[in-house]
């Protein structure tokens, strides 16, 4: 038998609540390290969360072992486990990104993105980001393109034909 | 029918091979294709003329009602025999007039043959979607074939363009499709047709329909991709650009014209439409030198006359429209086809250049000719009984619009009568007139004016196709009456207007004045075809639809980098800030309307939980208990603290350890909410991330770097805080709406049961939800295989470590082998000597030789034991994973090595085999995969053995689990340690940092 009773544990809200202020207000920075440790705390935050959304406490979800106290909900716990798993996962390339942007920066701050400061400009100055075919005129006519336009076709032999008569068949 | 499409598909696959061991001489092979779908509708002329019209029906995505329906009714025969026969003709054409060096002919004869094919699926669909299907695969084909040269910037630019023109169209098209599907409650064309539905919508449909065939069939303003199509190969123009593919448009008002032609906007758009494109394609016709544009603007000018026929909608003129469009497929390929041979003789197709072709090109000048007549309606030939048709329906009928329509036509003749000339005489004229000098551009090696040298004589598969078809255009002609008879069951499905004739002598009427007329007008513009030039250039030019088109284009690009430059500003935390407000603005509002507004719509139920009960704290319709057990609030405090005080930290570690706090807060949280096994889970990764943190963070910098960023602090805690709260009132309200029982009820019992355990969360992991576990352990090997690339930079991971490099590389317990070696006294690790002895700790070493291996034990024991009691694979890896890590923070990089004489790859993919493999086992006993085998054995010594197979499932998340260790402490530690080594390859000041890091490890 699971636990049915839904209603929430305020100080569960409260940690949930605080996990994710804490959480979000160091994702917001630039650097990596923070941010990384904002994502731990916010993801903290959701495994929680999720164990509120799951039902009040209860016993451990094993069988045979205590029946005086219904059990907790086992679904919610298998996500959360899943996630604390992939959470580790995340933090080792989070950190190993961290790393390599010092290696190669010196700092671990997460810059703005160069190619989208290259649009950004290109679209002040109204230049073409790139080659469009289709939205470049020509400047050459149908006729002019049609000349440089041909086919490898098939060149007869250079033999001339001792006899014209048979026309032009083979 | 399907043999005919499935014939066609197995030949465009073959063909790039067939074409690499035949060479060109492939393309008589690849002709059968087409030739069978003329055979096909040849073999069904019986059945199809008495009305008794085969169709076929194959099952393919019965849930969205989408089957292959094919029906052979006389227009789709009439449109198979032109695509069929001018497609075998074609190919055989092909298979001559490339050179054997040709490049990409395998490609090219691949989707040439795909292209008749869909084309052959196009005119037999019944099923609206499916029509659809073979419209955009038609568009698909022709867009590679006009592309064939993909070197020249022209040829791709006329594919792009015209791509995206009948693409645009065919989307108008498909609303219009489904409209009229949806309305009329069916998918079949001919029911649609039989009973076509109406109303407003049905109007909108029937546009967007028009839309599709006009974009296809090159009418004004869309016509300009027809003309830049012909930068693809000759014979692609001639089939698609002049037979088929731009028929299909055609194809669809002719489909469609007799269920909707009484719509006033039907004839608006068609009449509108078609006479504009009639008269500006003859009128740019007159006006071009090469010979392939002067054929493709006359193809455009008949597309317009074949859709004020056909689209007008009596009887009378869909005769005359079916007669034109077979006429039409025939000297318009032919002339094209022409047009290629005269190229491949003379080497130009410049009109201004050519001279005395006709005398060493005979029978091609002679299918020209004959093909020229029929194109400017000279009796006796198919072009002149379909004109005549026509203009003796529109004389006939009498009606005012008739008669605009007679002189629209006549104006249109009268421009074709004078190209079809200027094409003739332009390209077979005897010789150069002396007014020529003023030729601009140049041939290689010709003077100005000067003609070609030689027109070489052409092999036979070259020159018969355009006379063939040139003579049956003479040949069908001669028996009017056949034609009357074969295409008159179509003219009459048409609901109004008498019946028309086809006839090639119709006595002295009106109409036969009206011909004359034209042809005599027709003569003159020709004869004084220098002043009607002069006078075209004195007139003043629009800007060409194609510029327009282009104009459009680069707009629509200007918008595009526009809207890119505001939106994508390319600055993550802005990115988050606008996704976390967007939350706050949009579920937070309406929470807090629920939590506020308690009546009216918007507020929020009181939960049927909570109801009436004395321990639950009432706040407007929410509902909560202060705690679930008292001690949960002190932890809750702690946890509080530990994160407050981590947002505020500036120091590194600091930070880390404070968040590791927080960390361990949440297990014991889950161990107070009755999860042992989280608990678990939680405190041996909580364990491990601190140690990650602290081998990264020894080689960066101790503090955060400051930024001028103190003004934004603000915006960001108000965007946490703001967060936190819409996420406090989220979960209070989500457990409190659920009305149904969770999923979740039966699974002690399933658990039980099925999978033969007492731990449900682990039996759920293994077994229940197994699926979602292999898709975990996968998203492991990837996060580890990522980590240390990014840190390896060069192979997957580095050499293995070891002491002794001969030694062998068994794996197994090395260090309880190590006894047998010569250790030195006091040397309790086995890499210990390769510390440097500052950093050495002898306590730390004889803890670590004293912990290790009931570490590996205890995991042992959690993996086999997981199944009834907290535990499990997950667990298990990590105790193993962190017993490692005391090994290497114990003797270092080399230790690590000893202890695990493995590549983390090999773990890793060991693990992931054993779970997912172990599934695929189970599927091939016979049952789902995953699923669990209960076997209980009794053994002498042992006793009883109860073994759940899933247990390897678990087996293979506990050494994915390993592995992901074993690769981050060799990533993070060992590498580090490497690359931090003065002698060895770094970057920046390591070697300080590093030993500063040290001291605040100590």
């Amino acid at each position: 038998m699971i636990v049915l009773d839904n209603v929430p544990s305020g100080a569960l809200l409260l940690a949930v609540g605080v996990l994710f202020a804490a959480g979000v207000y160091l994702l917001l920075e630039r650097s990596l390290t923070r941010v990384l440790l904002g994502f731990v705390l916010l993801g903290n935050g959701a495994n929680l969360a999720i164990l509120v959304a799951g039902g009040r406490a209860g016993a451990p979800p094993i069988t045979g072992a205590d029946d005086r106290e219904p059990m907790s909900d086992p679904l919610a716990q298998v996500m959360i486990l899943t996630s604390i798993v992939i959470t580790l996962a995340l933090v080792a390339f989070v950190l190993a990104m961290a790393y390599r942007s010092w290696q190669l920066h010196g700092h671990d701050e997460v810059q703005d993105d160069l190619e989208d400061t290259r649009i950004a400009r290109l679209a002040v100055e109204d230049a073409p980001s790139y080659a469009d075919s289709d939205a470049v005129e020509p400047g050459v006519t149908l006729d002019e393109e049609a000349v440089a336009t041909r086919d490898e076709v098939a060149l007869p032999d250079p033999v001339v034909r001792p006899r014209d008569g048979g026309g032009d068949g083979p | 029918m399907l043999l005919v499409l499935l014939a066609h598909g197995v030949l465009a696959l073959a063909a790039p091979a067939l074409v690499a061991a035949l060479g060109r001489r492939a393309f008589w092979l690849l002709a059968l294709g087409p030739a069978a779908a003329t055979i096909y509708a040849l073999s069904r002329t019986t059945a199809v003329l008495e009305g008794r019209t085969p169709t076929e029906h194959l099952q393919w995505i019965p849930a969205l009602g989408l089957a292959i329906d094919l029906r052979l009714d006389l227009l789709s025969w009439v449109m198979l025999l032109v695509v069929g026969g001018v497609g075998t003709l074609v190919m055989l054409y092909c298979s001559a007039y490339f050179s054997r060096e040709a490049r990409g002919l395998g490609r090219f004869s691949g989707f040439l043959v795909a292209f008749a094919g869909t084309m052959t699926g196009l005119v037999l669909a019944d099923d609206l979607l499916l029509l659809f299907v073979f419209w955009e695969l038609t568009t698909v084909f022709s867009y590679l074939l006009i592309g064939h040269h993909t070197d020249r910037t022209a040829s791709r630019r006329a594919a792009m363009q015209a791509l995206i023109v009948t693409t645009a169209g065919g989307l108008a098209m498909l609303v219009g499709l489904v409209v009229l599907g949806v309305t009329a409650g069916t998918w079949s064309l001919s029911a649609v047709i039989a009973d076509p539905p109406s109303g407003p919508a049905v109007t909108v449909a029937v546009v967007c329909l028009l839309a599709g065939a006009a974009t296809k069939s090159a009418l004004v303003p869309t016509h300009f991709w027809l003309p830049a199509a012909m930068a693809a190969p000759t014979p692609v123009s001639a089939y698609l650009h002049a037979a088929a593919m731009v028929k299909a448009g055609i194809y669809l008002i002719a489909r469609f014209a007799p269920a909707f032609s009484d719509l006033a906007a039907w004839r608006t758009v068609v009449l509108v439409l078609g006479g504009a494109t009639l008269l500006l394609g003859g009128y740019r016709a007159l006006r071009q030198h090469d010979l392939k544009l002067v054929l493709a603007f006359g193809t455009v000018s008949q597309l317009g006359l074949l859709t004020l026929l056909l689209g007008y909608g009596t009887r009378a003129t869909a005769l005359a429209g079916l007669a034109l469009l077979g006429a039409h497929a025939l000297f318009k390929a032919s002339l094209f086809l022409v047009v290629g041979v005269v190229d491949a003789a003379a080497g130009t197709r410049d009109l201004r250049k050519l001279a005395g072709v006709g005398r060493r090109l005979p029978v091609t000048a002679l299918a020209a000719t004959l093909a020229t007549a029929s194109m400017i309606g000279l009796p006796p030939f198919a072009g002149y009984v379909a004109k005549e048709a026509a203009l003796a329906a529109w004389a006939h009928d009498g009606d005012p619009l008739g008669m605009i329509m007679i002189v629209v036509v006549a104006v249109g003749s009268a421009l074709t009568v004078a190209y079809g000339l200027r094409f003739l005489w332009g390209a077979f004229k005897p010789r150069l007139p002396a007014t020529a000098s003023a030729v601009p551009g140049e041939g290689p090696g010709q003077g100005p004016g000067e003609a070609p040298e030689v027109a070489h004589p052409q092999p036979f598969s070259m020159v018969a196709p355009p006379l063939v078809l040139a003579v049956l255009g003479l040949a069908v002609a001669l028996v009017p009456q056949v034609g009357e008879e074969l295409l008159g069951p179509y003219a009459s499905t048409y609901p109004v207007g008498d019946p028309g004739h086809l006839t090639l002598w119709d006595g002295l009427t009106p109409v036969l004045a009206v011909t004359a007329a034209v042809l005599l007008l027709g003569v003159l513009m020709f004869w004084q075809h220098d002043r009607v030039e002069r006078l075209q250039a004195a007139l003043w030019t629009p800007d060409g639809a194609d510029l327009a088109y282009r104009r459009l284009m680069r707009s629509l690009d200007r918008f595009a980098s526009d809207v890119t430059a505001g939106t994508q500003r390319g600055s993550l935390p802005f990115y988050l800030g606008v996704i976390l407000v967007t939350l706050a603005v949009g579920p937070g509002v309406a929470l807090a309307v629920g939590l506020v507004g308690d009546t009216g719509a918007d507020a929020l139920p009181v939960a049927a939980d909570a109801a009436g009960r004395g321990d639950v704290l009432h706040l407007g319709p929410f509902a909560m208990v202060p705690w679930d057990r008292p001690a949960q609030l002190v932890v809750v405090l702690v946890v509080v603290v530990a994160a407050v005080l981590t947002a505020r930290a500036r120091r590194r570690l600091k930070a880390v350890f404070l968040m590791g706090v927080a960390g361990y807060g949440n297990a014991v949280l889950f161990l107070l909410h009755g999860a042992p096994d989280l608990a678990l889970t939680q405190v041996l990764c909580e364990t491990l991330t601190l140690v990650v943190m602290v081998l990264v963070l020894r080689r960066l910098p101790p503090y955060f770097s400051d930024r001028p960023l103190a003004a934004s602090r603000w915006v960001r805690l108000a965007i946490g805080v703001l967060t936190g709260l819409v996420v406090m009132m989220f979960v209070a309200a989500a457990p409190l709406v659920r009305v149904h029982l969770p999923v979740s009820v039966d699974f002690p019992e399933e658990a039980e049961t099925f999978g033969g355990g007492h731990n449900i969360v682990n039996v759920t992991l293994v077994d229940i939800r197994a699926w979602d576990t292999v898709g975990e352990i996968s998203v492991l090997l990837v996060a580890a295989t990522g980590v240390a690339s990014l840190v390896f930079l060069r192979q997957r991971s580095g050499n293995l470590l070891r002491l002794d490099p001969t030694g062998d590389d068994e794996s197994g317990e090395r260090p309880a082998r190590a006894g047998g070696r010569q250790v030195r006294p006091g040397t309790w690790l086995l890499a210990g000597p390769t510390l440097d002895p500052q950093k050495r700790s002898v306590l730390f070493e004889v803890l670590t030789r004293a912990l290790f291996h009931p570490m590996l034990l205890f995991a042992l024991f959690l993996l086999f034991s997981g199944h009834n009691s907290p535990g499990g694979g997950f667990a298990a890896g990590l105790v193993a994973g962190l017993a490692l890590t005391v090994r290497y923070l114990a003797g270092g990089r080399y230790e690590l090595g000893e202890a695990a004489p493995v590549h983390p790859g090999l773990v890793l993919g060991t693990g992931l085999f054993l779970s997912a493999g172990v599934g695929l086992v189970a599927l091939l006993a016979g049952q789902a995969a995953l699923e669990s085998t209960i076997i209980d054995l009794h053994l002498p010594v042992l006793g009883h053995v109860h073994l759940v197979t899933s247990l390897f499932f678990d087996v293979g998340v506990f050494l994915v689990v390993i592995g992901l260790v074993i690769d981050i402490l060799r990533t993070f530690g060992a590498e580090l340690d490497r690359q931090a080594e003065p002698h060895s390859r770094t970057v920046g000041s390591h070697g300080r940092t590093a030993h500063r890091a040290g001291g605040d490890r100590a």
